[in-house]
This record gives structure tokens, C-alpha cells and sequence, in this order.
């Protein structure tokens, strides 16, 4: 193992998050909990057709009720800017693209009157035929130049249909995943003021700097005259990477208005307007020799986008990074369907892509008789497969071997359904994990104080991650100080420049130009010292770089009702330095609880006459409960990888959830003897099996 | 929120009579599920009786030996009551299963009866619903339909009762008190709830402006055990997909003296299977005649495209119940 150093000092230590009090008592203020003088309230009226044009909008009952501001419609709105994003061109036209789609925004004195108001304007639609549902053989599936992430579509190495014809051994299976739900506890909200033609708005996102740039755009003024503040944050898991509605919303209201205004989503609309994980129907061939290394893997992934911009889930990519194989295909297919945008949700591409890899490869190792870890550790590949780039560190078979001592795999009998306890039949499964390293150009600054103290400030986000902590814990470690001497800044504009908190790059990104100026200002006579890590990016080595881990879990399915629960589940991660042992074990467990929610409660569908999702609300769209999750544990690996950033970390926001699906679907195969593709794996699927 | 007007009552009597003076008022106790309807523009009342306060708050024990439950009883304390746990275990066991702490704490037991299907539909209001708005058409039949009835719905509502309590109270055939414009009455709980038929934003057989003022249980037959079981996608706070109550007495040979089973989330009420719980009286509880007796009931079911899978679940669920309880039937009353 290349364990070649422990993290002494503060990097490292379990720091308590700084703003931990504050939250915990109530201090901590989201978006909508600042409340500027004549603050108003912002309410959307979303559509309720699923495609189709606004023909005409009676305000007039709205308008009479006590409190009413205005209602903005296409007609009367403030003119935009085109923006990139077309998610966020609100109230320019008359288009239904979708179900929920906004089509007026209500202003008033209150919240209760704006949702009142929302709910009396009457909305006339010229209603066109609409289709939502993807299916594998949907005809006007289409293969995407690229997939999201920016990897090609469709890619392929060597001859996979020669290598597969002439494999011993084969696999075809088909995996399915209906739609997502980020759904953070936090809903997407913002506050947003004028002042003297100076735009200020908390807005909940996981990336202010991008959404200062996008609104200076849009409103047509420099991005200097926007402010955007984003303090604390709620949890995000992808939906708030990208600027979206609320903040355009309430930055339009308050420009018609002249007055602040105020606006959270509905829980029920955030389905519609901030994003999804698409659904995928993946379709995998896989094929091997008797010794179980393999000679040909396919991975095609079919999935949508809506009429508007094309996203397309990336589900496949993770088989071009896993294992190698002589001949090797992978490819996406997208439909442009009338439902609403699909974005980002933890560990795009990967979190639906490993699942159904995970689960081929567990059914290859039982058609074999070979143990499914061993399996895994027979296919490791020496580069990167697609590529042929050196791995800048790969410790996927430490993670496996780790994790199967901590777990007790080998005490494991392979045979399914085989232990049973009362009307529970118990099994266990694993799968590998992986993230890619993703680290963007950042911008920071840090100014010695002069009485010991330094005082950092980088638009960091912290949606909760505890990034503020570990960055002061990169400044205190670099500038040999202990951490209270530290103070640091995130979450404004304002700060100097710097990329969002998503694709598990934060801390990496953050972190390497805290660190740069922390040695620069060292380093210096100076007293304060602003660095930019544009060039150092640019200039790194070409390694194929990923974190990897192996996640074990262990299994009940109930015969009597064919409910399925995880007794226990442990990760292991190889994942670099790890740079604050407390955040960085709620970062790994929350993940693989929300893989444990993939797998066996969350589920989203779209309703093919009406258009829209059907799981509005935490009632119907199940995340995991507490009792759902009795056992959760995760370790990891020291990694020592020269080849990254100076701070050493890989990122660990997403690798938890991916892996964890396939785990428990294997463990499920393993319990009942029935391999069930389709998740979640809710009682309906798995069905009683006394 | 549309605006409304709200008054506290004084007493049950008071109550009702505000009601007959304003008749698009609603009564509320611990809002748990009104107050979520309103915010959603589901229910839309101009006038809101207060009958959360209400003397209605205690579980005595009736002369006959069972227990009168007030219609302010909280949930988590119904759930707690020693006679509860000790008598009607089935009760206790279908409380817990419902909801979580913090509903169970607010929540009453005549507003858990009135609690409003979770049909995705009727709490949409831009979706067509016939128990919403009577004549725009029923969504879910032909919808997102896994989790609506198999048994006892019309083409024009295929909704299902959320309640698991209402579940065990119509196993233990109890008895629900109501006060009204025209004095006070006792409606079954089993009968408390309606089909939808071609009124189905009609949910119980209250009439205009009924309060509930008491729920009772009759004392449970002698040698009677019970018990209560839910499948749902979550461990906790989720509905049910099925769920049973069964009430089982045998004899010291093993022949059914008393049999009552209830299913929850299979109707639009809960659905009390008198045809199983008759083909049951004096047989054997084993698997093979419950089994039959089961099968006889579920016969009637016509599952929607999505959800075939309840009728073995159900199914599954009262023969688990039924045998396990005549397994041990000197054992305490519950499982």
C-alpha cells in the first residue's frame, strides 16, 4: 500500500465546522433569511401544460387581492439577455417547454398574499402533443456529440464485437433508473435587492462567482454592480451548481417593483425547475475468459434531455476509466423529450453508470463462480483503459482488500439465499467506486493582520461540506499558525474569484490557491498577497487521475413483504489526503446514504398524460429515514499522490454515493437469488418471497 | 392561503353549531393534515373552528370493560396507553407505524380518521381529480397508480386511506361517536369510511358539520390476540403500500372462535374482509386455510397497471398475521 505519510498538524485533524454554532443555534442566515427594509415576496406560477404557448394571462383577481404588487409575465417582465443557460430565460416569451415551467411571477407584501395571487392568475395555453417517457428503443433517440462533463459521447478501443463473439464467457444485461430528485433541505431561494443600480442578492447556491457573472450578463451591466452573497447553503448535491430561477425571479421582481424581493421555491415545483438525475436504461455486454478478465465490455446508456438544452447523463464513461478489456465500447443515446431539464445531481455520470456496472460485473462473477472482489482485483488495469494515460495514483485494490477484512467478507458463503434469519433473508454485496479529480482554475487572497492573525477570503461555498474549515485548515497549515489565527471569508461575490462547489472540486480548487497564497505572502515581505492558479492548473502533468473506493454492504430482504433493508454498510476510500477527518466522514457516509436511497427508496416518475413528475414532495419522494440507516461506516486510505495539487486531496463529495446502489443491488441478488435490474428496489420490485 | 376566519370552541356543542352557522367551515384539531391542504390550495375554508382544546383528551374505561377514547387524543399518547398496549396491541402497533414522532405528537385520533387520501393527484390542484373537483376526471387510474386501491374503486377515484390506525380500529370493530346539527350518533369504524362510487370527494358518511367526540372499543373477544403489520418503501414516514390488522381467537383444539381482519392501503377505505374472516370461523389457522380464506376476500381485486404486487403483499401480510397469532395463543395478547 502507498501509504507514505500520516497528516500531522492541523490539515488533517477533525476540526469542528466554524460555523457549526451558528447553525446549530439558529444565527447561521440562509438566502431568504435576510430581510431588507420593504422587503416583498416573490410566488411563480408554473405551467400546467406540459408543451404548448401562453395565449393569454388574466392577472385582474390576482391584482385586487389586499397586498398585490405586480404579476410579471412575458409581456411585461424586464427584457433579458439571453443567457447560455436557457433553464433561466424566464417570462421572455410565450414557450412551454414543460410542465412547471414559470410563467408569471406574483409580488406582495407578503408570502401568503404572493401565493395567493399565484394561484388566481389565470393562465390561457394553446396546448401542443407532448411525449416525456424515454424508453431504450424511443425512435428519436439520438447519439449526443458529448455527454455533460464534456467526455465525447460515444468512444470506443480495440473490436468489441470480435472480442465479445470469441469470449468464453458473456454477459448482456439491462439496468434501469427512473428519475432523481436532488431535493436539499434548503430549497432554492433568493433575496435580491436594487440598490442605485447595484444588484445584491443571497441567493442559495453552490457557486456565487458564476452566479454574479451570469446576472451581470443577463441584466446587462458589469459583473462589479452585482453582488451575490452565499453565506450559508443548505445542501445543493448538484441542483445549485448552476444559477437557476429563484435568483432571476427575484432579481426581475425587485427591478419592476422597486422594491426587495424575497423568494424561496415551493418544495413541490423544485422537481421541475432546478434539475434531475435523468433516468437511464443501460444496456451491458461484457465478456471474459475463464479466469475472469475481460475481454470486451459495452456500455450503452439511453436517457433524455428536454426540448431546451441538451444534457446528457454520462453514465457510461465510468466503463472507460474501470477496467480494461480488448475491446471496449461506450456510448450514449438522448431524446429530446417535453420534460424539464436534467442537470446535475452528486456524481452525474458515475452514480447511474457504476450502478449498472457493479451489477454486470457481480453477475459475471457469479455466472464464473468466481468471487466477486477477487473478480475485480483480476481486472485492474495498469492504465487508464480508453486513454492509455499512467494513473496518477490507484488504490482500488487496497480499498477492496480493506474493506473485505473490515467487513468480513471472507467468512461470506457465496451460494444466494442462503441465510435466513426468521422471515429475513440476509446477503451481502460489494462494488467498486470511483470519481474522477477535477480541479479548476481559483483565485485568493490572505493578508497578514500584523498581530499574528491572517485573515483569508476566496468565494469558496460552503453548502455545508465544511469547506470554510478545511480551507482555514490549509491556511493555518501553510502559514505554521494554529487555526484560530486564522479568519477567513466564503460565500460572497465580493471575494476574489473562484469556482463552485461541484464535481467534488471545491476543497482541491480552493485549496491550492489558499495554499499558493499563504506561501506567497510566507514567502514575501508584503502583508497581503492575491494569487491566481490559472497557470498552475494549466500546467499540470497528463495523468489519468481518480479517486477510487470499494463499498461493502449487507443486506435483509423480508419475505413476508419484500421490503429490503441495509443492516450495514461500509466504504473505503482511496481518495488522497484527506484534510479533516470529521467533514470528510460525513462527506463519504452522507454519500453512501444517498446511494442507499437510490437503491432502495428514491423514485421520480414522469406522468405520460400530464406531463410532470409525480413525486412532489418529501412524502412521496423517498429519501432515506434514519431507521433506514443503522450502520454506516466508512474508512480510508492515506494516499500520498505527487501528481496532484499541492493540497493533496482528491474530493470526496460524490465518490460515497457512487458504488453504493450497485453494493446493496448485489447484496439483494446475494439474499433473495433474484437479480432484480430496475431500481429502487421497493417492495412492488422485489415482491414477497416467502 | 385563501383568507378565513377562526374561532376557538368552546365546548363540542358550540362547535357544532358555529359550523351550521358558517357552512364552508372546517374543524381543526391538530392540523397536521388540513393546514398542509390549505397551504396547498387543496382545501380552502373560510371559517376554522379551533376544537383542538376541547375536553376530548381522555381514554377511560367503559363499563363494559373496553376503552372510550377522546377524539383530541394525540397519537404518540393513544400509542403509549397502557390499556392500549396491554388490551389493543394491534392499535398501538398501527400508530406507531404511521407518520412520524413529531406527526404522532400533534396528530389526533378524529383527525387521523379524517386525514385526506396522499393520492399525488388530489394534492395537486393543476392535475384533474374528481375528489378534489367532482366531474375533471380521475388522473391516477391511468396514472402513477402503484400506490392506489386494488379493491372497491370506481372509474371515478382509485384513492386509497392513509390512515394505519383506522386500519386497527376496524379490525377491533370499533365504534365511532359523532355529535351533529341533529344530536349525537355511533357509526362502525369499518363503515365510517365510504367507497368512492360516483361521489368521491365524499370520504366518510360524517354529514355536514359532524365532530367526531369519541372513538370506542368494545372490550376484545376473550383469548383474542392482535396484531398489526405494515409494508412500506421506508423504514419510517411512508404510507402504506399494504398493510393488515388481525384480530385471531382460537380454541384450546386450535379452531377459530373469532376472526376479524382489516387491510389498509388497498381502498379507499380500510377494508375489513368479512368474507375471510367468515370462511376463517371455525377453521384451523394454518397457512393453507388462511391462505384460502385470503384468496376467497382478494378475489375481488382488480389491480391498476401498477399495482398487481398488492394482492399477494396483502395477501402474504394476513397469512403471516393470522398464522403466526394462532401459532402461541397463550402467549400476551400482541406479537
Amino acid at each position: 500500500m502507498a501509504v507514505t505519510e500520516t497528516t500531522e498538524g492541523v490539515l488533517g485533524a477533525p476540526a469542528l465546522r466554524r460555523e457549526g454554532r451558528a447553525k446549530v443555534t439558529g444565527t447561521a442566515r440562509y438566502a431568504t433569511e435576510h430581510t431588507p427594509p420593504a422587503c416583498a415576496y416573490g410566488w411563480p406560477v408554473a405551467a400546467t401544460v406540459a408543451h404548448g404557448r401562453v395565449t393569454g394571462i388574466e392577472d385582474g383577481e390576482a391584482l385586487a387581492i389586499p397586498g398585490a404588487l405586480a404579476v410579471l409575465t412575458h409581456e411585461n417582465a424586464p427584457r433579458l439577455v439571453e443567457p447560455d443557460d436557457p433553464t433561466l430565460f424566464l417570462l421572455q416569451n410565450d414557450r412551454v417547454p414543460h410542465r412547471g415551467w414559470y410563467v408569471a411571477l406574483a409580488v406582495a407584501e407578503t408570502l401568503e398574499a404572493a401565493r395567493e395571487m399565484a394561484r388566481t392568475v389565470r393562465v390561457g395555453y394553446d396546448e401542443e402533443p407532448h411525449d416525456v417517457l424515454v424508453a431504450a428503443d424511443h425512435p428519436d433517440l439520438y447519439h449526443p456529440e458529448w455527454a455533460n462533463g464534456g467526455y465525447p459521447g460515444d468512444q470506443h478501443s480495440g473490436d468489441f464485437e470480435s472480442a465479445y463473439a470469441a469470449a468464453p464467457h458473456q454477459l448482456d444485461a439491462t439496468y434501469g433508473i427512473t428519475p432523481l430528485h436532488n431535493h436539499p433541505m434548503e430549497p432554492h431561494a433568493s433575496t435580491a435587492l436594487w440598490e442605485a443600480g447595484h444588484l445584491i442578492a443571497y441567493d442559495s447556491s453552490q457557486g456565487a462567482s458564476t452566479v454574479c457573472q451570469v446576472l451581470a450578463a443577463m441584466f446587462d451591466i458589469e459583473e462589479k454592480q452585482v453582488t451575490v452573497v452565499a453565506e450559508h447553503v443548505g445542501g445543493g448535491f448538484g441542483s445549485k451548481g448552476t444559477p437557476r430561477p429563484p435568483v432571476v425571479l427575484a432579481a426581475m421582481g425587485a427591478q419592476h417593483t422597486g422594491r426587495p424581493v424575497k423568494l424561496a421555491l415551493p418544495r413541490r415545483e423544485m422537481p421541475a425547475v432546478v434539475g434531475h438525475r435523468a433516468p437511464t436504461v443501460q444496456r451491458l455486454r461484457l465478456g471474459a475468459r475463464d479466469d475472469g478478465t475481460l475481454t470486451a465490455l459495452q456500455h450503452d446508456v439511453a436517457t433524455h434531455t428536454s426540448t431546451i438544452k441538451e444534457f446528457v447523463e454520462q453514465a457510461a464513461v465510468p466503463s472507460r476509466v474501470m477496467y480494461g478489456a480488448d475491446g471496449i465500447r461506450t456510448g450514449h443515446r438522448v431524446v429530446r423529450l417535453d420534460v424539464p431539464t436534467p442537470s446535475w445531481m452528486r456524481a452525474p455520470g458515475e452514480a447511474p453508470g457504476m450502478y449498472a456496472l457493479e451489477c454486470a460485473m457481480d453477475e459475471l462473477s457469479f455466472s464464473l463462480g468466481l468471487d466477486p472482489v477477487e473478480l475485480r482485483l483480476r481486472n485492474i488495469p495498469e492504465t487508464e483503459p480508453e486513454s492509455g494515460k499512467p494513473f496518477s495514483s490507484h488504490h482500488l485494490a487496497d480499498c477492496l482488500r480493506e474493506g473485505a477484512r473490515r467487513f468480513g467478507w471472507e467468512r461470506r458463503d457465496p451460494r444466494p439465499a442462503a441465510r435466513r434469519e426468521g422471515d429475513l433473508l440476509l446477503g451481502t454485496g460489494v462494488a467498486a467506486s470511483t470519481y474522477p479529480v477535477i480541479v479548476a482554475p481559483s483565485t485568493a487572497s490572505v493578508q497578514s493582520m500584523g498581530d499574528g492573525t491572517y485573515h483569508v477570503r476566496v468565494n469558496a461555498t460552503d453548502i455545508g461540506t465544511g469547506a470554510r474549515t478545511v480551507l482555514a485548515q490549509v491556511a493555518a497549515q501553510e502559514l505554521g499558525v494554529a487555526l484560530d489565527a486564522v479568519r477567513i471569508d466564503v460565500g460572497s461575490s465580493d471575494l476574489p474569484q473562484a469556482p463552485l462547489a461541484g464535481g467534488s472540486s471545491g476543497t482541491a480548487s480552493w485549496g491550492w490557491a489558499v495554499h499558493k497564497a499563504c506561501r506567497e505572502l510566507r514567502e514575501s515581505d508584503g502583508s497581503i498577497v492575491t494569487v491566481d492558479t490559472t497557470s498552475d492548473v494549466e500546467a499540470q502533468e497528463d495523468y489519468a487521475r481518480h479517486a477510487f473506493g470499494a463499498i461493502f454492504a449487507e443486506v435483509s430482504a423480508d419475505t413476508v413483504t419484500g421490503e429490503v433493508r441495509v443492516r450495514r454498510m461500509l466504504g473505503v476510500f482511496a481518495a488522497g489526503r484527506i484534510l479533516n477527518a470529521r467533514t470528510a466522514r460525513s462527506q463519504f457516509i452522507g454519500g453512501m446514504t444517498m446511494g442507499l436511497g437510490m437503491a432502495l427508496t428514491e423514485h421520480s416518475s414522469l406522468d405520460a398524460r400530464l406531463g410532470g413528475f409525480v413525486q412532489k414532495d418529501l412524502a412521496s419522494y423517498h429519501v432515506p429515514a434514519n431507521a433506514d440507516v443503522p450502520d454506516i461506516d466508512a474508512h480510508w486510505i492515506e494516499e500520498h499522490d505527487p501528481h496532484l495539487n499541492p493540497v493533496g486531496g482528491k474530493g470526496i463529495g460524490e465518490i460515497g454515493i457512487v458504488g453504493s446502489p450497485a453494493a446493496i443491488a448485489n447484496a439483494v441478488h446475494h439474499a433473495t437469488g433474484r437479480r432484480l435490474r430496475d431500481l429502487p428496489l421497493t417492495p412492488d420490485r422485489v415482491g414477497v418471497l416467502g | 392561503m385563501r383568507p378565513f376566519t377562526f374561532e376557538r370552541a368552546a365546548s363540542p356543542e358550540q362547535a357544532v353549531s358555529a359550523f351550521a352557522a358558517q357552512p364552508r367551515a372546517r374543524y381543526l384539531a391538530g392540523g397536521t393534515n388540513l393546514v398542509d391542504l390549505m397551504k396547498l390550495g387543496v382545501e380552502t375554508p373560510e371559517h376554522l373552528i379551533d376544537v383542538s382544546r376541547l375536553p376530548l383528551n381522555e381514554v377511560a374505561t367503559t363499563q363494559e370493560g373496553g376503552l372510550r377514547i377522546g377524539a383530541n387524543v394525540r397519537n404518540s399518547d393513544l400509542a403509549a396507553h397502557p390499556a392500549v398496549c396491554r388490551t389493543y396491541p394491534a392499535l398501538s402497533q398501527a400508530l406507531l407505524a404511521g407518520a412520524s414522532g413529531q406527526l404522532r405528537n400533534l396528530a389526533t385520533t378524529g383527525g387521523n380518521l379524517l386525514q385526506r387520501t396522499r393520492c399525488p393527484y388530489f394534492q395537486d390542484t393543476s392535475a384533474p381529480c374528481n375528489k378534489r373537483e367532482p366531474g375533471t376526471g380521475c388522473s391516477a387510474r391511468e396514472g402513477a397508480n402503484r400506490d392506489m386501491a386494488v379493491l372497491g374503486y370506481s372509474e371515478h377515484c382509485v384513492a386509497t386511506h392513509p390512515s394505519d390506525m383506522a386500519v386497527a380500529m376496524a379490525a377491533y370493530d370499533a365504534e365511532v361517536e359523532v355529535l351533529g346539527p341533529e344530536g349525537a350518533r355511533t357509526v362502525p369504524a369499518a363503515e365510517f369510511h365510504r367507497l368512492p362510487g360516483d361521489t368521491p370527494e365524499q370520504d366518510t358518511v360524517l354529514r355536514p358539520g359532524e365532530l367526531i367526540s369519541h372513538v370506542t372499543l368494545g372490550p376484545p373477544p376473550e383469548g383474542a390476540r392482535a396484531a398489526y403489520r405494515k409494508a412500506r418503501d421506508r423504514a419510517s414516514y411512508a404510507f402504506a403500500l399494504a398493510s393488515a390488522a388481525a384480530v385471531l381467537a382460537v380454541d384450546e383444539g386450535g379452531t377459530v372462535r373469532h376472526a376479524a381482519l382489516a387491510f389498509g392501503g388497498l381502498a379507499h377505505r380500510p377494508w375489513r374482509a368479512r368474507r375471510a374472516e367468515e370462511a376463517l370461523i371455525g377453521a384451523r389457522a394454518d397457512a393453507q386455510s388462511v391462505g384460502r380464506a385470503v384468496d376467497a376476500e382478494l378475489a375481488a381485486a382488480r389491480p391498476l397497471s401498477e399495482n398487481a404486487f398488492k394482492v399477494p403483499l396483502a395477501r402474504s401480510l394476513a397469512v403471516t398475521l393470522f398464522t403466526r397469532l394462532a401459532e402461541n395463543p397463550t402467549s400476551p395478547a400482541g406479537t
